[in-house]
């Protein structure tokens, strides 16, 4: 918490979902005994992290993609690209939690559930970008991506497209803060 | 004065401001703030790191902790993480802790706030769970929210949040016997979707929904999350107040808040609930709307009721009514969402058997008050799917691996609708058993 999450250019390899990702696939239930505030514990979030996305659906377009191919902990990818409706379900923390022990930096999707949406933000685990273009319909698991921040732009380093994403909008300087508190020190709403 | 909905007009309100707009990003004042067991441990965390070990919470009568999704399992991190809570509790000398193992345990945290008298008009509840908007039945907004927020929220009593416009659904007509809310929501549910209401308020109306006690009216703010929806709402009237004053154990003053006449929804769909019927949603989303006519005949492996959304005195009264005197034909689970409604399931009769006495002989098995299988949980929580079985339950989510196995078939229905579906290990329209 607190560190610089929205760098100016955020680059990885697209791992690519569909629409409806709820937080019970994010991070399933039982795994929900850890306490992310211990660190040990937070890091095994990590590997649970999608673990119950059906094997079908992850990885798009052809699924059945291992989202970790590196260690058990952390993935190769860094950024998710996905459908309509990203983190619908619980209200769980473990969610964004479990992405970014992973090591996802950034997500794409058409939009989010609220408490997903509010969680990652004020948390300041990754940054939740919205794009109008269906991409997960345009972006093939693996391919290299590019997110110019300030420009709000996704370039496609495998295949040349680019994409205009949302502004972050009013949530943007608690993002750019690096979560809820940094930001409400930043307001001098709390003490320090 | 520019006219307002009952949501708008409680945030006003808490944000001291004379009139607030969907969309407006306003700080609030927070009246009550709930966590559990399994998001407690991490608020805690927060709030210790951002405000430093020796604070204290902003509040100690505003905040309510109440253990109940790993209650009754030997998995050493699922206690160790009641321990933190009740750590806590002792540190901050909280008054509001329904600890495990004692006689204050209550059971599912949803219906333990209502019982135990934290549930009143005009306020802003906040808790570390997303069916945290089943409260508002009483008129009062709640939502779910993070361990992050709610540590803010322990550090600060305020927190920001965004004005959701309002989408409102108006029932009107009286229940028939064979229908309870449960069919209402999944109803509402499939027409818009499980993104339908996404940042929005859903405020339920017309005499079909004044028309039903208290229990079902959570039943129907319980599931606006499954739309995507922000919070539930319903104004409150004569029977919420007679439930809140009898149940306000400290005297706490609330103002009883409704909508403006002419206040502005972005959208408003009527219900004839006397045309309407029987429906589950299918395997994997709460949106995957059939009426049971449709889908009657598939074979089920297990029943389940209990829950926040299927585990309340009506539900049980809803299926002891249909398995009275008979047989299940397949494993069935019943799990009361409390200790209060456990205790009342052994005193309250049909005939000369108690509701306890109708479900085991006939077969069912019963569980302690707790979330117990409707979140999976550890692999030997009562009643988990272990295996790529089909279950009718009660419960509100079937996303994959919501109640354990990610292949399991999970369909959700009202508890008359799964008691029906019991008796035949089918799925089963509970006309063919109730007028
Ligand atoms: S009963 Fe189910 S939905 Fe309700 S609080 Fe427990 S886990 Fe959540």
């Amino acid at each position: 918490m607190g560190r610089i999450i929205l760098t100016p250019i955020i680059t990885g390899k697209a791992f690519v979902l569909g629409d409806n990702i709820d937080t019970d696939q994010i991070i399933p239930a039982q795994y929900l005994t850890f306490n992310p505030s211990i660190p040990a514990e937070y890091k095994q979030f990590g590997k649970y992290a999608l673990s119950s996305v059906p094997p079908s659906q992850a990885g798009l377009p052809q699924g059945h993609v291992p989202f970790h191919t590196t260690d058990e902990f952390v993935s190769d990818y860094t950024i998710v690209i996905a459908g309509k409706n990203f983190g619908c379900g619980s209200s769980r923390e473990h969610a964004p939690i479990a992405l970014d022990a992973a090591g996802i930096k950034a997500i794409v999707a058409e939009f989010y559930a609220r408490i997903f949406f509010r969680n990652a933000v004020n948390g300041g685990y990754l940054v939740p970008f919205m794009c109008k273009t269906r991409l997960c319909d345009a972006v093939c698991t693996g391919d290299v991506l590019e997110i110019d921040t300030a420009a709000a732009i996704l370039r496609n380093k495998t295949t040349g497209e680019e994409y205009r994403l949302e502004p972050l909008g009013e949530v943007g300087p608690i993002i750019d803060a690096g979560g809820l508190f940094s930001y409400a020190r930043q307001q001098g709403m709390i003490k320090t | 004065m520019t006219a307002m909905t009952l949501s708008e007009k409680i945030l006003a309100k808490h944000a001291g401001k004379p009139f607030v707009r969907p969309g407006d990003n306003v700080w609030c004042n927070i009246d009550i703030l709930m966590t559990h067991d399994v998001c407690g441990p991490g608020t805690i965390g927060v709030f210790h790191k951002q405000f430093g070990r020796d604070a204290k919470v902003w509040d100690k009568n505003k905040v309510v902790i109440i253990p109940d999704h790993y209650i009754f399992t030997a998995d050493v991190m699922a206690n160790r993480n009641v321990d933190t809570l009740r750590q806590f509790v002792r540190e901050q000398n909280l008054p509001h802790f329904y600890d495990v193992g004692t006689d204050r345990y209550k059971g599912v945290c949803h219906i333990a706030l209502p019982e135990e008298g934290h549930t009143r008009p005009g306020e802003i509840l906040l808790g570390t769970d997303s069916h945290t908007c089943t409260a508002g039945a009483f008129g009062e907004f709640a939502t779910g929210i993070g361990n992050t927020e709610a540590g803010f929220v322990l550090g600060t009593g305020k927190l920001w949040l965004s004005v959701p416009a309002t989408m409102r659904f108006v029932f009107q007509g009286n229940l028939p016997p064979y229908l309870m809310a449960k069919d209402l929501i999944l109803a509402v549910i499939g027409d818009i979707g499980c993104d339908g209401a996404t940042y929005r308020a859903m405020e339920f109306d017309g005499d079909g929904v004044y028309a039903l006690d208290m229990e079902e009216r959570m039943t129907l703010c319980n599931m606006a999350i499954e739309a995507g929806g922000k919070n539930g709402i319903i104004a409150p009237d004569r029977v919420t107040l007679g439930y809140v004053d009898a149940r306000n154990k400290s005297k706490i003053a609330y103002e009883v808040v409704k909508s403006d006449p002419g206040a502005t929804f972005m959208v408003e769909k009527v219900y004839d609930v006397t045309k309407m019927q029987p429906v589950v949603a299918k395997p994997h989303s709460p949106d995957n709307k059939a009426p049971v006519r449709e889908v009657q005949g598939t074979k089920l492996d297990r029943a389940y009721i209990g829950s926040c959304t299927g585990g309340k005195m009506g539900d049980f009264r809803g299926a002891a009514k249909i398995l009275d005197g008979k047989t299940v034909r397949i494993d069935t689970f019943v799990v009361p969402a409390t200790s209060e409604i456990a205790r009342q399931l052994k005193t309250e009769r049909i005939g000369s058997r108690t509701l306890e006495e109708i479900f085991l002989a006939a077969g069912a098995k019963m569980g302690e008050p707790s979330c117990a299988a409707c979140l999976g949980g550890p692999a030997d929580t009562f009643g988990r799917l272990n295996e790529p079985m089909s279950c009718i339950s009660t419960t509100n989510r079937n996303f994959p691996g919501r109640m354990g196995h990610k292949q399991a078939q999970v369909y959700l229905a009202s508890p008359l609708t799964v008691a029906a579906s019991a008796l035949t290990g089918t799925i089963t329209d509970p006309r063919d058993f109730v007028g």
